[in-house]
């Protein structure tokens, strides 16, 4: 049995089609990633799967149990930690986690150790309301109680959107614990550098799966001979490589540009003596192997 | 070279918290500023002093040529600012919400119908003018966003992570609004979580529990902390805070 079996779901509110017939399946065990912008139909996705909405169409189960049938035994062994922040304000941390650790018949002590790691970092400040909390705190609070039940899946819905760089590291080291204990993880982000740290990933856009695998899957399947470039003026350099008539694609990537010619074209030498004559100097061409943005952004293409 | 911004030993407390702690830098005329630092690192309380929202505990500070002390409200008018979560009203039409912010920053009505006519042709949105704002894709909202926010001709525009979310296409076409601004000669002053758009900067400061420990070009900032991109220089900075914010 799998731990998610998601069947042509589709979802629309009023005119907007959120989800437009979305299959997938994830494994017990696996910390599985849903990568993609706003709007994209993630938080609808979530919502299904955690019961709260009705799909349209299509099935979702979770556990084996089906999310309209069995709505009631499914909200016992997820977790959820919406994108927006869910905790009582005016309750104190500890309240807080005391309060959800009642809502499922359980204690704090019973599963301590499963938020051990991540709720002694804000123990000092546990008798703070939670409204008074930072915002890494918030998302560390969050997710114990998300946790505190021991939930057999545990759904993210984007836990780390403008959260600094550092902080998304030390988050995501959490998850990697979390995973080890056996809990099912389901997260969504819009940041594509966090698609790597997943065991599998779906890039969604627009309510469509545009592509399932592991990163680096999805990474080798990138059918394009990808270059690298510098130059001293970048922004002049890229209007000046879009206009180059063997450019199919030349997109930024903070201190170089990302560059694939038209027809498979087998050197960028072109390329190369044109920017030389725009009078950039001597570039040099560097084939790179594409990262999850440039999959992405290739598969929005399409 | 002019300086837009000019701020000397700004310091802002709420109560025994120093939030901003002494920060003393320039933004010169033109330029793209990138103003990096961690979650509670400060950023917040610091571009709110400069855009004369909040005044300062000391030191003085100066953005486009006004006291942000004295003056907040002539820091105000000739200030533009956008962030991803306050931006336009939903439930009125694109050209409603370009006269709207044309009239609250003190435009003719004569001015403000050139400029919407002029500014929806180079955006592609001559279709789109009477289109509620709601049904606007997120990008497309960004864009008129941007565009709203600069649409007074202001020495400056601050803006405060305008790409979260946004998938990495729109992204990039984003930032080649801003270069298109700075061409215009409006000076951008930014923050953002995507190192990659650090590098996007002319120069970048970095915010470590209320002061701005490091400012330079993000290639000298790479020399300097001998890191390989902005994310590790970042990280070896932002991992030196003291402060729970993160």
């Amino acid at each position: 049995m799998k731990a998610i079996e998601v069947k042509g779901l589709k979802k629309k509110y009023r005119k907007t089609e959120a989800i437009k017939g979305v299959s997938f399946e994830v494994d017990k065990g696996e910390l599985f990633g849903i990568i993609g912008p706003d709007g994209a139909g993630k938080t609808t996705l979530f919502r299904i799967l955690t019961t709260l909405i009705y799909p349209d169409e299509g099935e979702a189960r979770v556990e084996g149990l089906d999310t309209i049938k069995d709505y009631k035994e499914i909200r016992h062994i997820v977790g959820y930690m919406p994108g927006r922040f869910s905790l009582y304000q005016d309750l104190s941390v500890e309240e807080n986690l005391t309060f959800f650790a009642t809502v499922f018949n359980t204690t704090i002590k019973e599963n301590y150790h499963l938020i051990e790691d991540i709720y002694k970092q804000i123990e000092p400040f546990k008798r703070r309301k939670a409204g008074k909390l930072s915002g890494g705190m918030k998302q560390k609070l969050a997710l114990s109680c998300a946790l505190i039940h021991k939930p057999k899946v545990l759904f993210l819905d984007e836990p780390t959107t403008g959260v600094d760089p550092v902080s998304r590291k030390e988050f995501w080291g959490m998850l990697k614990k979390l995973k080890k204990e056996g809990i099912t993880i389901i997260v969504s982000t819009p940041y594509m550098d966090e698609a790597m740290l997943c065991d599998r990933i779906a890039l969604i856009s627009e309510g469509e799966i545009m592509k399932i695998n592991s990163p680096e899957g999805i990474i080798d399947e990138y059918d394009s001979r990808l270059w690298k470039i510098r130059g001293e003026d970048m922004h002049r350099l890229l209007k000046d490589v879009r206009e180059y008539e063997g450019t199919e694609s030349c997109y930024a990537f903070g201190d170089s540009l990302h560059i694939t010619l038209k027809g498979g074209e087998e050197s960028i030498g072109g390329l190369e003596k044109f920017a030389e004559e725009k009078g950039h100097g001597k570039i040099r061409g560097e084939e790179i192997r594409a990262n999850i943005e440039d999959c992405f952004m290739k598969l929005m293409k399409k | 070279m002019k300086k837009v911004i000019e701020a000397e030993n700004l310091v802002k407390k709420f109560g025994d918290f120093t939030a901003v702690d002494n920060i003393t830098f320039q933004v010169n005329e033109g330029e793209i500023f990138g103003f990096l630092g961690a979650n509670g690192a400060g950023k917040t309380t610091a571009m709110r002093m400069l855009c004369g929202l909040s005044k300062p505990t000391s030191g003085e500070g100066r953005v486009a040529g006004y006291d942000i002390g004295k003056e907040a409200e002539k820091v105000k008018a000739n200030i533009g600012y956008m962030s991803q979560k306050f931006s336009l009203y939903n439930d009125l039409k694109v050209w409603e919400n370009i006269r709207l912010f044309g009239g609250i920053y003190g435009m003719g009505s004569d001015e403000i119908k050139e400029k919407t006519d002029e500014l929806l042709k180079r955006l592609n949105f001559e279709n789109e003018k009477n289109t509620m704002v709601k049904s606007l894709p997120l990008g497309w909202k960004q864009k008129l966003a941007f565009s709203v926010s600069i649409f007074h001709n202001p020495k400056i525009v601050f803006l405060d992570e305008p790409t979260g979310g946004v998938d990495p296409a729109t992204r990039r076409q984003f930032w080649e609004l801003i270069y298109e601004a700075t061409d215009r000669g409006i000076t951008v002053f930014v923050t953002t979580h995507y190192m990659d758009e650090a590098e996007y900067c002319d120069r970048v400061s970095i915010m470590v529990d209320g002061r701005i420990d490091a400012l330079e070009s993000p290639m000298k900032l790479r020399e300097t902390y001998d890191a390989k991109n902005m994310d590790e220089v970042f990280y070896q900075l932002a991992r030196t805070a003291k402060r729970n914010g993160g």
